[in-house]
C-alpha cells in the first residue's frame, strides 16, 4: 500500500486515458474513505437542512429531504433572539464568555501538560510513575463526583465563581488525558535527541522548548483540538463554577435545545448546534495545515 | 533514561520537579484526595449536603439490591467491550487510509473528525431521529419497496445498546483516528523504507512493526475512549434517557440520578465507590505492568 | 452585555420614580422556568419586582428541569457565593439547607405580610416552615391530578368521549380500531407515576392516597386495592403501546393533533394547548383526577432565600419575597404560568374553564398534600425507576406492587 504513490508500473487497462495515476488500491482507499464519510457525514446532512426549514415543513416531512423553501431564520433567532429565561438575545450573548474560558483554560492546561508529559519521560524522579497513575486513575473519575468536593477546594482558594475558578477545574480536568498524551508522544521520539541536547548543554526548560516542542506540532495539535472541543462544550463546570454574567454559550444552548417548549423548535435547536460547533470546527479545519507541518518535523528528525 | 541511572543528581533534577508540581497537587489533593471523601461519604446517610451520619454498609446493601444499578452494570460491560474494539479498529483503519498520501487528507479527517465538535446533546438529538421508525431509516428504506424492513433499536430494548454504539462511535472515532494518525506520522521514514527494500508487505510492516512502535499512541487512545465509556453519561440522556424502561441505563448515570434528582448523595458516593474501586482493580495492575517493563532499556 | 446595561438603566429610571428606594441592587434570581409559557410568566414577575422595588431582576434561567440546576444552586450555597433567590420545589428538598443555616429566615416578613391569613391552603406555608419559622415564599400551586382528552379522537373512532378512567378503557378498543393510541404516555418514570397516584385516589380516594404515601400503611401497600391499582397500571401500559414518546408534551402534541384518546398529567399541560390555540371544553376537555371525587394536590413552585453576608442584598431579598405574595403578581404570574395563586383572595377572572375547576376544588377544600410533600425525593426517585422499568417491559404487577410497598415503607 504505501508503495501506491509512486506506482511504475502501470499498463493494461489504464488504455486510452491519459495519465492515469489512479491504481485499483487507491480506488479502493477512496471507495472505503467514501463510504465511511457517508455514514459521518449523514447527520450534519440532517442538521443543515432541518436549520433551513421552517417548522410546518420539518412537521411534515422527511428528515433527510433538502428544503423546499430555505429560510435563515432560525440561525438567526438562534444568534440573536432566542430566549433563556428572561433574557432574549440567544447565543450572543455568551459568546464572548466562552472564548473568555476557553482562551486561558487551553492554554494553561496544555502549557501544565505538556510540561508534564515531558518531565515524566524524560526527567524521572522518584515516585514520578505514582504520580502519573493516579493522574490516569483521575481520568476514570465521574465528573460528577468531583462537584462538591471542588466546590469546597475553590471556596477554600477563594476562587468560587471566578473564571479562573473555572480555569483551574479545566485545567485539572485536562491534565490526565493531555498528560498522557504528550508523555506517550515524547516517549516515541528517538532518545538520541535528548541525549543530544544534554551533551550540547542545554537544561529542562532548553531542551523542552527548542528541541521537543518545535517538533511535537501534530501532537500540540490533539491537545489544541481535544481541550477546545472539550472546554468549549462544557455545560456542567460552566454554570456550576461561574455566575451568569459569565456563563459560557452552552448554558444558553442548554436552555433553548432543552426547553419544553410549547413547540420544539428542531431548527432552532439544530442551527444553535451549528453554530455553537463552529468555533472547534474552525479550529480543526486550521489544524489540517498543522498536521502536515508535523510530518515535515517529523522528516527531519532521522 | 534520564539522570536517573547517576546517583547525585537531585539538584540537577529540581527544575523537573518544580514543573511537576502541578501535577503532584492534582494528583494528591485533587484525584486522591477527593476519592477518599467519595469514599468516605458512601459509609453515610448524607442526603441533599454531604454530612457525616455513618450508616456502615447500608449504601451498598441498597445499591446491590437495585435492578437499575445491576442492569447499568451489565449495559457498561457490553457496551463498553464493544465500543473499545470498535473504537480502536476502526480509528487505526481510518488512520492507517488516511496516511497513504491521499488527496483530501484534510477534508476526509474534518469528517471523520467534525462529530467530535458537537456535544452530546446534539448527537443524541439527531440520532434520535435517523433511528426513529417513523421518519428516520426505516421509513426511508421501506419507502424504496422494502414494507417489512424492521429497524428500531431505539424502542427495543434488546437493541438498544446497539443505537449507543452506533451513536457513540459516530462521534468518538474521529478523535481516536487523529490520535493514531500522529502517531503514523511519527513512526520513522526509515522503517518503512527498510521494510519495502526486504519485500516485507504493508499490512504485515503494519502488524509486526508500526503497531508495537505505536503502542504508547494506542495506550493514550485505549484511556481516552475507556474512560469515556466509564463516564457514559450525556449520550445516553440525549439519546434514550436510560429506556425503554431502564433497558440503556448506564452507571454514571445512576451516580447523577441518585445524587442530583434522588439527593441521595450517600448511594450516588457508594455507587462511584464501586466504580472507582474497578478502575483501580484495572488500572494498578497495568501500570505496575507498563513501568517494570520500561525498565528494561 | 448591553442588555444588562440597559437593565441597569431602566433600573435606574425606576429608581427615581420610586421614592421608597434609597438604593438599587442587583439580585440573581435562579430558577429553570425556560418554556414560552414560563418564561412569560417569570417575565411578570421580575417586572412586578422590579417596578415595586427599583432593583434588579438579573436573570439565572437553567434549562432542564430541576436535575440540572439542583447541583447548581446547591453548590453555589455550598461555595459561600450564593444567588440572591432561587426556585426549588418546596416540600422536602430544603429542609437540610435549612438546617445548616444556609437560607434566610423569612419569618418577620410573613408575620408583617400576615402569610398565615393569605396563604390558601395553608399546607403550602406549612411547607415552607421548619421549627415555626418561615424560610420560603409560595409562589402558585401545580397539581398533577388531571386527565385531558381529545373529542376529536373519540369522534373518529366512534367512541362515547371518556370523562374517567374507566371509560377511557371501555373506549380503548374503538381508538385502537381508528388508529389512536388510547392513553397518550411519555416514556419517563416521572410521567408513569402520576397514573400510580392518580389510580390510588380514583380507587380509594384522599384516605388510601394519605395511608400509602404519608404513613406507609403495610396492610393497605400489599392489599386488594393496591393490588387492583397495579392491575390497572398493567392495562394503561397495553394502552399506551405504539405512542413512542419520551417528552410530556409531545404526548401532549398528540392529543392536541387527535392522533390518542387521553393522557394524564399535570396542569402545566394547559400551556401547550393555550400555545396551540385550543379552546377548553371544545377544542379539549379537562378532567380533575382519572374518576371517583375530585380533588387536587397542592405541590408547587417556591422561592427560597440563601444567607447573604451583603446587607443591601438581604434587604432587596426580603422586599423580593414581600412582591411575590403581593396580589398583582399572584394574578400576573399565574395566569401566564396556567397554575393556581397560593392566595384565596385574589381574583381571577380572566382564567379559563379548566383552571377555574381547579380553583373551584381548591375552595370546596377538596386539597390533598403533594406526594413530594410526604416522600424524600429519594423515595420519588425509586418509584419513578421502578416505574420506568415497569412501562418498559413485562413486569408482572404483583412484582411490582411488591417494589412499590419496599420503597414506601423504607422512606419511613
Amino acid at each position: 500500500m504505501i508503495d501506491a504513490p509512486f506506482p511504475r508500473t502501470l499498463s493494461g487497462p489504464a488504455g486510452s486515458r491519459p495519465r492515469t495515476r489512479i491504481a485499483p488500491k487507491r480506488l479502493m482507499i477512496y471507495a472505503a474513505l467514501l463510504i465511511v464519510s457517508v455514514y459521518y457525514l449523514l447527520p450534519l446532512w440532517v442538521m443543515v437542512m432541518t436549520s433551513l426549514k421552517g417548522m410546518p415543513e420539518i412537521r411534515m416531512g422527511n428528515i433527510f429531504a433538502p428544503p423546499v423553501e430555505i429560510t435563515f431564520e432560525p440561525w438567526v433567532k438562534a444568534w440573536s433572539s432566542a430566549c433563556t429565561g428572561l433574557n432574549c438575545d440567544g447565543l450572543s450573548r455568551g459568546f464572548w464568555n466562552s472564548v473568555m474560558i476557553v482562551v486561558p483554560s487551553v492554554v494553561i492546561s496544555i502549557a501544565v501538560a505538556s510540561v508534564n508529559g515531558y518531565a515524566l519521560v524524560n526527567w524521572k524522579f522518584r515516585g514520578s510513575e505514582v504520580f502519573f497513575t493516579i493522574l490516569l486513575f483521575g481520568a476514570f473519575i465521574p465528573y460528577q463526583v468531583m462537584i462538591y468536593p471542588l466546590v469546597i477546594i475553590l471556596r477554600e482558594l477563594g476562587l468560587m465563581g471566578s473564571v479562573w475558578g473555572l480555569v483551574l477545574v479545566h485545567t485539572i480536568f485536562g491534565m490526565p488525558i493531555i498528560t498522557l498524551l504528550f508523555r506517550n508522544y515524547f516517549a516515541s521520539l528517538p532518545e538520541e535527541l535528548f541525549k543530544a541536547a544534554r551533551v550540547d548543554g542545554a537544561g529542562f526548560w532548553g531542551i523542552f522548548l527548542r528541541v521537543l516542542v518545535p517538533m511535537s506540532l501534530p501532537i500540540f495539535t490533539v491537545a489544541v483540538i481535544l481541550q477546545i472541543t472539550g472546554i468549549w462544550n462544557d455545560f456542567l463546570f460552566g454554570v456550576i463554577y461561574t455566575k451568569p454574567d459569565t456563563y459560557p454559550m452552552t448554558v444558553q444552548l442548554n436552555n433553548i435545545v432543552n426547553s419544553v417548549q410549547g413547540v420544539k423548535e428542531y431548527n432552532v435547536n439544530m442551527a444553535a448546534t451549528l453554530l455553537t460547533g463552529l468555533v472547534p470546527l474552525s479550529i480543526y479545519l486550521i489544524s489540517g495545515k498543522l498536521f502536515v507541518r508535523g510530518i515535515a518535523a517529523g522528516a527531519v528528525k532521522g | 533514561m534520564s539522570g536517573r541511572d547517576r546517583p547525585a543528581q537531585l539538584l540537577r533534577n529540581l527544575p523537573a520537579k518544580l514543573a511537576a508540581l502541578p501535577m503532584i497537587l492534582t494528583a494528591l489533593v485533587v484525584f486522591i484526595g477527593c476519592s477518599l471523601w467519595t469514599v468516605v461519604h458512601s459509609f453515610t446517610k448524607s442526603r441533599l449536603l454531604p454530612k457525616l451520619d455513618f450508616v456502615g454498609l447500608d449504601q451498598y446493601d441498597r445499591l446491590w439490591s437495585t435492578p437499575r444499578w445491576l442492569v447499568s452494570i451489565e449495559n457498561l460491560a457490553i457496551y463498553g467491550i464493544c465500543a473499545l474494539i470498535l473504537s480502536l479498529v476502526l480509528g487505526f483503519v481510518l488512520a492507517a487510509l488516511l496516511d497513504q498520501k491521499i488527496r483530501f487528507e484534510d477534508g476526509f479527517r474534518t469528517i471523520i473528525l467534525y462529530p467530535y465538535a458537537l456535544s452530546f446533546i446534539v448527537t443524541g438529538l439527531v440520532w434520535q431521529w435517523i433511528l426513529n421508525p417513523d421518519f428516520g431509516i426505516q421509513n426511508i428504506v421501506r419507502g424504496l419497496g422494502f414494507e417489512s424492513f424492521v429497524f428500531d433499536p431505539l424502542h427495543n430494548p434488546d437493541q438498544v445498546l446497539f443505537a449507543l454504539l452506533i451513536a457513540g462511535l459516530w462521534q468518538g472515532t474521529g478523535l481516536v483516528t487523529v490520535i493514531l494518525l500522529a502517531g503514523l506520522r511519527g513512526i520513522d521514514e526509515d522503517i518503512w523504507k527498510a521494510a519495502r527494500v526486504d519485500g516485507i508487505p504493508a499490512w504485515k510492516t503494519y502488524l509486526r512493526v508500526v503497531i508495537p512502535m505505536m503502542r504508547p499512541v494506542f495506550a493514550t487512545c485505549l484511556v481516552l475512549v475507556s474512560a469515556g465509556i466509564v463516564k457514559l453519561y450525556d449520550l445516553v440522556v440525549a439519546l434514550t434517557n436510560g429506556g425503554p424502561g431502564i433497558a440503556s441505563e448506564t452507571p454514571a448515570k445512576y451516580v447523577y440520578d441518585s445524587m442530583f434528582n434522588k439527593q441521595n448523595l450517600g448511594q450516588g458516593f457508594a455507587a462511584s465507590t464501586m466504580m472507582l474501586l474497578t478502575v483501580l482493580i484495572i488500572i494498578v495492575p497495568w501500570a505496575m505492568f507498563e513501568f517494570r517493563g520500561k525498565r528494561r532499556d | 452585555m448591553t442588555h444588562s446595561t440597559m437593565r441597569r438603566l431602566l433600573a435606574g429610571a425606576a429608581m427615581f420614580c420610586t421614592p421608597m428606594m434609597a438604593h438599587a441592587t442587583d439580585l440573581e434570581i435562579t430558577h429553570w422556568w425556560t418554556s414560552g409559557g414560563e418564561a412569560a410568566a417569570v417575565k411578570e414577575l421580575a417586572r412586578e419586582f422590579e417596578a415595586k422595588t427599583g432593583h434588579t431582576w438579573v436573570d439565572g434561567a437553567i434549562a432542564g428541569s430541576g436535575d440540572v440546576a439542583r447541583p447548581v444552586i446547591v453548590s453555589r450555597i455550598l461555595g459561600g457565593d450564593p444567588m440572591a433567590a432561587t426556585q426549588l420545589n418546596h416540600g422536602q428538598q430544603a429542609r437540610e439547607l435549612i438546617e445548616a443555616g444556609l437560607l434566610l429566615d423569612l419569618t418577620d416578613i410573613a408575620e408583617k405580610g400576615k402569610w398565615r391569613e393569605i396563604v390558601k391552603p395553608a399546607s403550602l406555608l406549612d411547607a415552607c416552615t421548619v421549627d415555626g419559622r418561615v424560610y420560603c415564599a409560595p409562589l402558585n400551586i401545580h397539581s398533577p391530578q388531571w386527565m385531558w382528552t381529545s373529542p376529536a379522537a373519540f369522534e373518529a373512532a366512534g367512541a362515547t368521549p371518556a370523562t374517567n378512567w374507566e371509560e377511557l378503557k371501555a373506549a380503548a378498543p374503538k381508538l385502537r380500531e381508528a388508529g389512536k393510541v388510547p392513553l397518550a404516555l411519555g416514556m419517563q418514570g416521572w410521567q408513569q407515576s402520576y397514573l400510580v397516584s392518580g389510580l390510588i385516589i380514583a380507587k380509594g380516594g384522599k384516605d388510601a392516597f394519605y395511608k400509602a404515601y404519608r404513613d406507609a400503611d403495610a396492610d393497605l401497600l400489599s392489599g386488594e386495592m393496591i393490588t387492583q391499582v397495579f392491575g390497572e397500571l398493567a392495562i394503561a401500559r397495553d394502552l399506551s403501546k405504539g405512542g413512542n414518546v419520551q417528552d410530556w408534551n409531545l404526548a401532549t402534541a398528540k392529543i392536541i393533533n387527535g392522533e390518542a384518546g387521553a393522557q394524564v398529567m399535570g396542569d402545566w399541560a394547559q400551556g401547550e394547548f393555550a400555545v396551540a390555540g385550543k379552546v377548553a371544553g371544545s377544542d379539549y376537555n379537562c378532567f380533575i383526577g382519572m374518576g371517583g371525587d375530585p380533588v387536587i394536590s397542592t405541590g408547587g413552585d417556591a422561592f427560597y432565600f440563601p444567607v447573604n453576608k451583603d446587607a443591601a442584598i438581604t434587604e432587596a431579598q426580603k422586599e423580593l419575597a414581600k412582591v411575590i405574595l403581593s396580589p398583582e403578581a399572584q394574578v400576573a404570574f399565574n395566569l401566564k404560568k396556567g397554575s393556581l395563586p397560593v392566595r384565596g383572595d385574589v381574583d381571577l377572572a380572566a382564567a379559563n374553564d379548566c383552571m377555574k375547576k381547579g380553583l373551584e376544588t381548591l375552595a370546596a377544600g377538596n386539597v390533598i398534600d403533594s406526594t413530594e410533600q410526604l416522600i424524600s425525593p429519594d423515595a420519588t426517585g425509586q418509584i419513578n425507576d421502578l416505574m420506568s422499568e415497569f412501562f418498559g417491559s413485562d413486569m408482572a404487577p404483583a412484582d411490582a406492587q411488591a417494589r412499590f410497598a419496599e420503597i414506601l415503607t423504607g422512606d419511613k
